[in-house]
């Protein structure tokens, strides 16, 4: 097929600045880590509340991991648990999170931890909170009647 | 009907090729914008937390 | 056949069309109505008069305007290019596109009584285990049925055209919609899959509990070819109809069929990017379907060049001169021209927010905030949808046999205007918002008074203005719409078909060699997800059950 040299010189412009963008994100995430929460262990949505972690939500000091916390959070219609927890300032954390009912969202707006709890999933999401101040939790995959009213908080105060 | 005349014209082969630099410029505009909306969010993805 | 004949639908095939057109304006009508209540809600300052809730509102906005308006609208689009470009229907396609359309309009009334009654408040992508009503999956499933009989006419015809011009190059427009019906057919199975084997039975209480993420895999499968089923025909438009709006040529027929071909090959193998922040997905296969959605990219930026070559050369044509000179030549006056040309240039943006989207660990910064929702008004809702009131201010008054006055032109080209202008506010403010962290899909809220929460009430202010402006333009367009149809003065309006340019080389057969481009797809297809998909299966937690939280 024919094409236009300044078509040709336009794509062969375009797929590198992609190739560009692919490699950057490769790096990122592969190499420094930076993935999404992705494959997990699976839990039975109904035994929950009896399942380690999740009979006891909240935040938990750990020895001897790459992390130094774990914060549990189980999510149902239309709340979390803890629905309040204070972590202190440069702390890394593991968050852990799962559901008991139908999806929800895990969302700290204006950072990156950005997750899906879906039924019979447990998701997991390292972090450095390395910012002081209150942080909103929010649900942001529709949940039902009450999904704008779900929320929790993340206090990260100066030990 | 359309195809026949369609292809007759096929027939002839290209002479030469017109001038397309403003296309040319319109595009590369279009692939800088591209750039630098993407660096940007990149830039705030590696800002948060 | 005769030239004549060709040059315009047969009546008989036009009241088709149009009998898809009516349902789709009057989505129109209901689906604008309960955006702009959408926008007032969430500004802060309005509550909705008692026993209407915001997600009922919601599930409603979204069926009507992504599910129904577009797929009436595309599949009587489609069949009135093949009509025009390939011949009239034979009485027996005919009957096989009403079938189709009688078939999707019991669905939709079904789905959308569903959604009145408040049985079906579950949104337009019905994720379990919110469970509807099983009326609600029926409905749906018909009008995905109903479309593939649509479809059917599209492939018989051009069967039927091949054969009796000995497989000589199809029409374009015909290839395209052949194109495009093909990737709706192969991208419909996986909705069909989870409708009809999990959420139909499930919801009949046949069986107790459903996987998850194999339906929201099954329904993203689908999900992504559905928004490039929505852009091919804008597309078609911008390739094959514009050029003759103007009185130019179309740059390149092989060029042009050749991305539509791209675009059949790496449409599908990509849902995963709808996906990326969620578990049960090995964070690897994510990647490769991330380079996939990359690749989509490619035809897209083909099309640009390919819209700016067309318009540069006219202009030159015509004596332009310097580097832009071009663009004063084109026809800025014409309604059929500015309202398209408005969308194109809505989806420069649209299209790099897209690439942002899906560029895997990225979408934590995006994913499910208002970002999200004013990146897909600016691409289907803007690009697509004024594309395809551009077509419908001729078509229709084609097939009604009537004309586009002056008077109805200028009123047009204020509507496309109203449009970006009231979308510029809604969809800027989106992203704006969305960047901050504003989560999509939710209710007016403060969120126990964070003063993060604080910061998005003066966007979401923005986007009731925006909204209110673009349910102008949508009164506007109604009204246009209604003129064309039943009080324009009768007379001959015509539908443009471009012409290749003469300097186009001859079109290579191979682009019509199906069994190459569908077996591609097929093997494309279970490269992505074959792995992924088993291990979904291997790995699955106990299913769920129904939830009614509404």
């Amino acid at each position: 097929m024919h094409m236009h040299k300044f078509e040709k010189i336009w794509l062969i412009f375009g797929v590198a600045s992609l190739i560009v963008f692919l490699s950057v994100l490769g790096v990122s995430a592969f190499h420094q880590g930076h993935h999404p929460s992705s494959w997990s262990n699976i839990i039975d949505p109904e035994q929950v509340d009896e399942t380690k972690p999740f009979d006891e939500p909240g935040l938990k000091k750990v020895e001897g991991k790459e992390w130094d916390y774990e914060l549990v959070f189980v999510a149902s219609a239309f709340l979390y648990a803890p629905s309040e927890v204070q972590i202190p300032l440069g702390s890394t954390v593991k968050i852990i999170a799962t559901t008991k009912d139908v999806i929800h969202g895990f969302q700290i707006p204006g950072s990156n931890v950005n997750m899906m709890l879906e039924p019979g999933y447990i998701v997991e999401y390292i972090t450095t909170l390395n910012q002081p101040g209150e942080f909103l939790v929010l649900c942001n995959e529709y949940c039902g009647v009450g999904h704008h009213m779900m929320t929790s908080k993340i206090e990260v105060v100066e030990s | 009907m359309a195809q026949t005349q369609k292809s007759e014209i096929q027939d002839e082969k290209v002479e030469k090729e017109p001038t397309l630099l403003g296309a040319f410029t319109a595009v590369m505009i279009v692939g800088l914008f591209i750039i630098i909306t993407w660096a940007g969010v990149f830039i705030l993805f590696n800002q948060r937390f | 056949m005769s030239m004549t004949n060709r040059l315009k639908v047969d009546r008989r095939d036009g009241k088709l069309v149009m009998a898809h057109f009516y349902v789709a304006f009057i989505s129109l009508a209901i689906g604008g109505l309960a955006g702009l209540l959408q926008v007032l809600v969430r500004s802060g300052m309005f509550v909705l008069p008692a026993g209407i809730g915001y997600y009922q509102l919601l599930t409603l906005h979204g069926v009507v305007l992504a599910l129904v308006l577009t797929t009436y609208f595309i599949m009587g689009f489609q069949i009135a290019a093949v009509s025009r470009t390939s011949g009239t229907l034979t009485s027996k396609q005919r009957k096989i596109g009403w079938t189709g359309f009688v078939i999707m309009t019991i669905g939709t009334i079904l789905a959308a009584v569903m959604i009145l009654l408040n049985e079906a408040t579950v949104l337009y992508t019905f994720y379990a285990p919110l469970q509807a009503h099983s009326i609600f999956y029926i409905g749906l499933t018909l009008v995905i049925v109903g479309s593939w009989l649509g479809s059917a006419v599209i492939l018989l015809k051009y069967r039927q055209w091949r054969k009796e011009n000995h497989k000589q190059t199809s029409p374009l427009i015909t290839f395209m919609a052949v194109v495009n019906s093909i990737m709706w057919i192969v991208a419909t199975i996986g909705v069909a899959a989870t409708v009809l084997l999990q959420l139909l039975p499930w919801s009949l209480g046949l069986v107790e509990t459903i996987n998850v993420g194999v339906s929201r895999t099954l329904f993203w499968y689908f999900g992504h070819p559905l928004v490039y089923f929505w852009l091919l025909p804008a597309y078609m438009a911008w390739y094959v109809i514009i050029p003759k709006i103007i009185g130019a040529k179309i740059f390149s027929d092989s060029l042009a069929r050749f991305s539509f071909i791209l675009f059949l090959l790496f449409s599908i193998p990509v849902g995963f990017h709808h996906q990326l922040m969620e578990p049960g997905i090995d964070a690897s296969w994510k990647f490769i379907q991330v380079v996939l959605t990359f690749l989509v990219i490619i035809p897209s930026l083909m099309t640009a060049f390919s819209l700016f070559a067309t318009f540069e050369s006219y202009g030159r044509s015509k004596g332009a001169k310097g580097l832009f000179g071009w663009f004063k030549k084109l026809p800025w006056k014409d309604a059929r021209f500015v309202v398209p040309f408005i969308g194109m240039v809505a989806f420069i943006p649209g299209g790099a927010g897209g690439i942002i989207n899906a560029s895997n660990q990225m979408n934590q910064v995006v994913h499910n905030t208002i970002w999200v929702t004013g990146h897909f008004h600016l691409t289907v809702a803007t690009a697509v949808l004024l594309t395809f009131f551009g077509i419908s201010y001729w078509l229709i008054p084609h097939l009604t046999g009537r004309t586009l006055t002056k008077a109805m032109n200028n009123l047009a080209i204020t509507q496309g205007i109203l449009w970006a202008v009231g979308m510029t506010f809604m969809s800027g403010a989106m992203h704006a918002a969305g960047l901050l962290g504003a989560p999509r899909r939710s209710s007016f809220s403060e969120y126990g008074g964070a003063s993060i929460a604080a910061e998005w009430i003066p966007y979401q202010v923005a986007q009731a203005v925006g909204g209110s402006i673009l349910f102008l333009s949508i009164i506007l367009m109604l009204y246009i719409i209604i003129n064309l149809a039943f009080f324009a003065p009768k007379g001959e309006q015509d539908f443009p078909i471009g012409e290749i340019a003469e300097t186009a080389e001859k079109t290579p057969k191979i682009l019509e060699n199906w069994k190459i481009w569908i077996g591609i797809t097929v093997l494309l297809i279970l490269f992505a997800y074959t792995i992924p998909f088993i291990d979904m299966f291997h790995h699955a937690p106990p299913g769920s059950k129904g939830y009614k939280l509404w």
